[in-house]
């Protein structure tokens, strides 16, 4: 309102001063962002293009190859094997991690004396770093090491879990689901909070028990949450590098049959000093991130997510201010914590549908102007 | 909407809490072990012998032997890389704080249609991880001379940590009411000085969300400084654990003394992120 008082009063010298305000705090970030993690796409695109050892410039100490790195690549039986297992560490995230997150969550949403402290010690897998997770867990899974002592101690013959390629794909699968799964949990308590009390006691009312609750109320309602969680961990999981280069190395995870696309661009692209070739590998993981984001998106998330969002926004966004004002100024520290909580909560659906939309800006541009 | 319904219940029941059932312990008591046993190992393993651990790997510390933790925290290597890793994440710590709120004053204050284009642009980079670019990005880097340098790696991380900041600072500044820049304005500040004296001081709950997850994010980092760092003086604590537990290979006890003192301030950090984070998230709706 009162901008446009203002630049009616003295319009020329209000919006220059405007403009130059926005370009003070717009640039320098502008700036970061498109020469750190725009421009080096490009450059990856235009790289892939070259055989090329990284010294100079591609086009002068390079050759220019065209299309080959990338029909290389695709008839690679190695980097077949890798998105291979990339799929399959996708799908099966999903498969062993959805079902065990909304069980443990169901959980830890009884009401119960140190329910704290439990939601905060399942999440300390996820804050340690994938350098520590990877270090101690293959500590553990040596033929030699704790995890076989144990089995022993039970008297249960032990494993190589580690370079047995018919089970390290699925001690990677455990580690995966050991360290992010405290992530999944936490944001399905936040989804199961925001499901109203009273559809539970209406059911109750109705005689309906527990399970048959959660199966009725909570897991229709729960809907919006599980498909973004499962939108975060697939684009995860098509990036894995961290653990599976800490646990396996370079050159095991092949043949341990755990080696993902990330894993083969290190080792085709930096380590073999083909950077050409790992740029265009970049690339291929770029488009078939960005082909299953966008089709999850138009298939899945689409669906239902505009309207939860809008809900979930109106909703939320009014509760703790008015709780605020009620209840005056000594709760309005709590009442910053919730609107907080509302936030991240909120946040989160927008990260997940700004993001997979946003790779769209175009069409977005037009939606914004209509 | 339901608030008015449902407070005053929820009054009567958060009044006392009740002891559940018991196999909700049970059941709580297993998940808890299974998340927290392996992190104890690398602790506790630390106060063991190489022999102990070699006759029973999976036993408690007996006697209890402080000598590993001892040598790690005299030897400089330790604290070389513990320096190098405070100078990276606090420096992008406070890259992303700065540049990310900025843009989003930018982004929630001034109503006008490149702020929307903004947003787009920055959480478009949510679908830009840093695997994808990493190998351009280390040849931009090199051709910036910024290979080996602390630099080299706090720019990018600021860059990449930028959108997840951004897209959680819009809402915070959003929701900070018209009147009072209104109010502002009338007493003759200036939009900036609003900035500063205004939003600076009442966004604080989202500048220590972002703060810590980027503190978090680059104390963890591990392929950026990969790529970026071959000079081992220069290596941050996650490059420092690998490059340790390597060339320690056979002396597994000092490997997990060094693991688990790299991650002390990741955990401080987090019990401070817990109060914000988790418990905000999970717990504090309901109040």
């Amino acid at each position: 309102m009162s901008e446009a008082t203002t630049s009616n009063a003295r319009p020329r010298s209000d919006r220059a001063r405007r403009r130059f305000e926005v370009g003070v705090l717009s640039v320098p970030a502008l700036v970061m962002f498109i020469g750190f993690v725009i421009l080096p796409v490009f450059m990856a695109a235009y790289y892939g293009f070259y055989k090329w050892k990284g010294f100079g410039k591609p086009n002068v100490n390079g050759t220019f190859v065209g299309l080959d790195n990338y029909r290389v690549i695709l008839t690679d039986p190695s980097f077949q094997q890798a998105l291979g297992h990339t799929l399959f560490i996708a799908v099966m995230s999903l498969v062993i991690q959805g079902p065990l997150a909304i069980l443990f969550a169901l959980l830890l949403n009884q009401k119960f004396k140190g329910r704290g402290l439990i939601r905060t010690l399942i999440f300390v897998p996820y804050v340690v770093s994938e350098v520590i997770v990877g270090t101690g867990w293959s500590l553990m899974l040596q033929p030699t090491g704790a995890v076989n002592a144990v089995l022993a101690k039970f008297g249960l013959h032990g494993v190589d879990w580690i370079a047995n390629p018919k089970i390290a794909i699925w001690t990677l699968m455990f580690i995966i689901s050991w360290k992010y799964i405290g992530f999944a949990v936490i944001l399905m308590i936040a989804g199961m909070q925001a499901i109203p009390e009273e559809l539970y006691e209406a059911a109750r009312v109705d005689g309906a028990g527990f399970w048959r609750q959660q199966w009725s109320i909570t897991l229709p309602l729960l809907g919006p949450t599980i498909r973004m969680w499962a939108f975060m961990s697939i684009i995860g999981s098509l990036q894995l590098f961290d653990l599976v280069y800490i646990i396996w190395g370079q050159y095991v995870a092949s043949t341990a049959g755990t080696s993902t696309m990330a894993t083969y661009m290190v080792r085709e692209g930096r380590l073999a000093n083909n950077y050409g070739y790992g740029s265009a590998v970049a690339v291929v993981i770029f488009v078939i991130s960005l082909v299953i984001a966008l089709s999850y998106q138009k298939f899945v998330l689409n669906r239902d997510l505009d309207g939860a969002v809008e809900g979930n926004r109106g909703g939320s966004g009014s509760k703790p201010r008015r709780k605020a004002r009620i209840r005056g100024a000594a709760v309005e520290r709590t009442a910053a914590a919730v609107e907080a909580a509302d936030t991240m909560e909120r946040t989160a659906v927008e990260t997940i549908r700004k993001g997979a939309r946003a790779a769209a800006a175009p069409l977005m541009a037009k939606e914004l102007e209509a | 909407m339901s608030s008015a319904t449902k407070d005053p219940y929820a009054l009567k029941r958060s009044a006392k809490t009740p002891w559940g059932h018991p196999i909700v312990y049970v059941l709580s008591f297993i998940l808890v072990l299974i998340c927290v046993v392996p992190v104890l190992y690398i602790i506790l393993g630390g106060f063991r012998t190489n022999s102990q651990i070699t006759q029973d790997p999976a036993g408690l510390p007996n006697p209890w032997n402080v000598g590993n933790y001892l040598t790690v925290i005299a030897s400089g290597t330790f604290w070389t890389e513990l320096v190098n890793s405070l100078i990276v994440s606090v420096g992008t710590m406070v890259g992303v704080v700065i540049l990310a709120l900025m843009v989003s004053f930018v982004i929630a204050r001034y109503r006008m249609r490149f702020g929307k284009v903004l947003y787009t642009l920055f959480s478009a980079g949510i679908m830009f991880p840093i695997t994808v670019a990493i190998t351009p990005l280390y040849l931009l880097l090199r051709n910036l001379h910024l290979i080996n340098s602390q630099l080299g790696i706090i720019l990018p991380q600021i860059a990449f940590g930028l959108p997840q900041a951004i897209i959680i600072m819009v809402p915070f500044l959003q929701s900070i009411p018209m009147e009072l820049e209104e109010a502002a304005e009338l007493d003759g500040c200036s939009r900036l000085g609003f900035f500063v004296r205004m939003v600076l001081p009442l966004s604080g709950p989202g500048v220590a969300t972002i703060a810590i997850l980027s503190f978090v994010a680059s104390w963890n980092a591990y392929m950026l400084p990969l790529f970026l760092l071959n000079d081992s003086t220069k290596y941050t604590l996650p490059l420092g654990v690998q490059m340790f537990s390597s060339q320690h290979s056979v002396d597994t006890a000092q490997v997990l003394a060094f693991t688990s003192l790299s991650m002390i301030p990741a955990l401080i950090c987090f019990t401070i992120f817990q109060k914000k984070i988790v418990g905000g998230l999970a717990g504090a709706v309901k109040g």
